[in-house]
């Protein structure tokens, strides 16, 4: 597997707070990855560190084989697409493409031409005059045309409509389609990401819960519901993620490759949502429980 | 970059530089005053041009440092805009260079036509400036007074050294901007700073980057240009007029050893008589001043002659735009370590 993105023991502290602590992961090549968690885990810091906005405080980071905004052959191979999809209010959006073309030796301007024609902007209105999706999408237009290797969308449909969301995730979806690119994409949105993505992570203060396909994550967990039992006496392969009882019935989420056999359980699939929720809500019960987790340390900073 | 810088940069440039024509046009169609003749004597209006000029060659940079230096950074980080900009295929080193160049040259520019412009319409006055004198104040007909050239009010308003103010102001701007990252207040700054630097190098600086030239001058009823009377009668303050063009940073009365002393008190009397006898002697009598420096009392005066002008520009612009590449570096610096 070849890694768009590998970081090792990333770190970045703004003033006092640490943002994002001890962050190992990797990112594989020719994926839509969705990198999901809750607010504060380090989601936007990852993704600017990423492009280069920001510079470590500790550890490495690795894009495109190269240090992040380290001279224009690197700002070449990443595509950046900020969160709120900054646009200049002042400049038009035929200005843009000029400035896409000018800033970018790439640039591929028929596609920024044609997704602009089709999308319906009117060249000669001004960015500030836009809506909201047709803002995200001229921004994602400029992302897209410098034809980068990598292009990250640090919650490109955050603060948009459901519909405007569903358009802006759609045509991105084709232009990956057609170009062939990575995307690392942030959401904290699972459906959208449901709709576009193939591959995930879920960041959890900094930390990485769980990665891979879509898939094969959806094929490898199961809900389990049964008769109220002590998930101790589970077998050694089923990872439990999260467990609820009740006086006479027990519902874990379980991971494992093996077949369950056990009849006293009613298996079912789970939902990306669930998915990511159990993963989600695990961290902050394990920290809470035990009293050594990361959770209550992050309190402590806040 | 330079298409964006100066799409992004073009409004603003269009409306100081529009300001500029008609300042020039204004300055062309009055035409300089008095042309040739040596005798400097303004009209109401040719005095308020005078004064606007020298204004406005002041206000110029402290203009350009507000409304170009101050928000070139901080515009695009309150806007959010930075994020768009570094990640095209320019590093923002070089983003910020294509900005400060072409602004700063744009700066240098403005600067340089206004004060080309003033200086050309003033340059009769400028040259028939003298020294204020009592002789002056009491004739009628006498000429204006004015300020020479090399002297503070009108030094920073001729010449080369506003293009230097207008660069420094306007990397001082920026470099405001990146430290503060508020447009508002990175212009407050810029003008608290901008006005305090040039303050410190009027009396810390331009005095003394040549040293001053000494001269005794005799006292002669021609060229005295200030008696002050104390209650007791004595002379509180005596001062003659410099060398005609020069700055005069420092006067004192001399006595025949060459020490610092006050005028004798006989001296105020003399030379101003009290009033009624000052109606049949209306010009001070010429034996107070043939006493005076019979008595070997001399006025010794320390100036940067006229001659100098152009030096202290040369040296005083040389000191701004160090100044500002010292910035430069700072802003490009800092943009690398300190941004976002």
């Amino acid at each position: 597997m070849t890694a768009v993105l590998r970081a090792r023991a990333l770190g970045k502290k703004y003033q006092r707070r640490w943002a994002l602590t001890d962050c190992t992961l990797e990112i594989p090549a020719g994926h839509v990855t969705g990198l999901v968690g809750p607010n504060g885990a380090g989601k936007s810091t990852l993704l600017n560190l990423a492009a280069g906005m920001l510079t470590p405080t500790a550890g490495t980071i690795e894009v495109c084989g190269g240090r992040p905004g380290s001279g224009p052959a690197q700002l070449a191979k990443v595509g950046y697409v900020a969160q709120d999809t900054p646009t200049y209010a002042r400049l038009t959006v035929s200005d843009h493409l000029r400035l896409g073309a000018r800033l970018n030796p790439s640039w591929d301007d028929a596609l920024a031409r044609r997704r602009i024609e089709r999308l319906g902007l009117d060249p000669n209105q001004r960015a500030g005059k836009l809506s909201g999706g047709q803002r995200a999408q001229l921004a994602l237009t400029l992302g897209l045309a410098k034809r980068p290797e990598l292009l990250i969308l640090d919650e490109p449909v955050a603060a948009l409509d459901p519909l405007a969301r569903r358009e802006v995730l759609q045509d991105l979806m084709e232009a990956v389609a057609e170009h062939g690119l990575s995307v690392v994409l942030s959401s904290h949105l699972v459906a959208d990401l449901e709709r576009v993505c193939d591959h995930l992570i879920v960041l959890v203060t900094s930390q990485v819960e769980i990665t891979g396909e879509i898939d094969g994550l959806l094929a490898t967990h199961h809900r389990l519901v049964g008769p109220r039992r002590d998930i101790a006496t589970l077998p050694a392969d089923q990872h439990v993620i999260s467990a609820s009882h009740t006086d006479r019935q027990t519902t874990l989420i379980i991971r494992t490759e093996a077949p369950i056999l056990d009849p006293a359980w009613t298996v079912s699939t789970i939902g990306l949502e669930d998915l990511v929720l159990a993963y989600m809500g695990r961290t902050a019960r394990v920290g809470s429980g035990s009293g050594s987790g990361r959770r209550p340390a992050l309190e402590v900073l806040r | 970059m330079i298409w964006l810088a100066w799409r992004q940069f073009r409004g603003q440039a269009m409306a100081v530089y529009g300001l500029l024509a008609v300042l020039v046009v204004i300055l062309v169609i009055t035409g300089p005053p008095l042309p040739g003749s040596g005798v400097a004597r303004l009209t109401s209006a040719e005095d308020k041009v005078y004064n606007a000029g020298i204004m406005l060659v002041y206000g110029l940079p402290a203009i350009i440092g507000i409304f170009w230096g101050a928000p070139l950074v901080t515009r695009e980080l309150e806007a959010g805009t930075y994020r768009l900009a570094w990640n095209q295929t320019v590093t923002r080193t070089r983003w910020l260079a294509t900005k400060l160049a072409l602004t700063g040259l744009a700066a240098a520019t403005a600067a340089g036509l206004l004060s080309l412009a003033v200086t050309w319409w003033a340059g009769s006055i400028d040259a028939a400036s003298q020294p204020s004198t009592l002789a002056h104040v009491v004739s009628v007909t006498g000429a204006d007074a004015f300020a020479s050239r090399v002297s503070p009010p009108v030094f920073g308003a001729r010449g080369i050294v506003p293009v230097g103010y207008a660069v420094f102001a306007f990397v001082l701007g920026v470099a405001a901007g990146i430290l503060l990252r508020r447009t508002v207040l990175a212009m407050a700054v810029t003008l608290a700073v901008f006005v305090a630097v040039q303050v410190a190098v009027l009396f810390a600086v331009r005095p003394y980057v040549i040293p001053a030239a000494q001269d005794t001058i005799p006292i002669t009823s021609a060229n005295i240009s200030k008696l002050g009377v104390s209650g007791s009668g004595g002379v509180a303050e005596l001062a003659v007029a410099g060398p005609r063009g020069a700055w005069v940073l420092a006067a004192e009365t001399v006595d025949a050893a060459g020490q610092a002393v006050t005028a004798p008190p006989w001296t105020a009397t003399c030379v101003m008589p009290p009033r009624q006898v000052s109606e049949t002697h209306p010009v001070p009598s010429q034996e107070c001043f043939a006493k005076l420096s019979a008595l070997g009392y001399r006025q010794l005066v320390t100036y940067q002659p006229a001659s100098r002008f152009w030096a202290l520009q040369g040296i005083e612009t040389a000191i701004f735009l160090t100044l500002s590449a010292l910035l430069t570096w700072l802003c490009i610096r800092w943009t690398r370590t300190r941004l976002p």
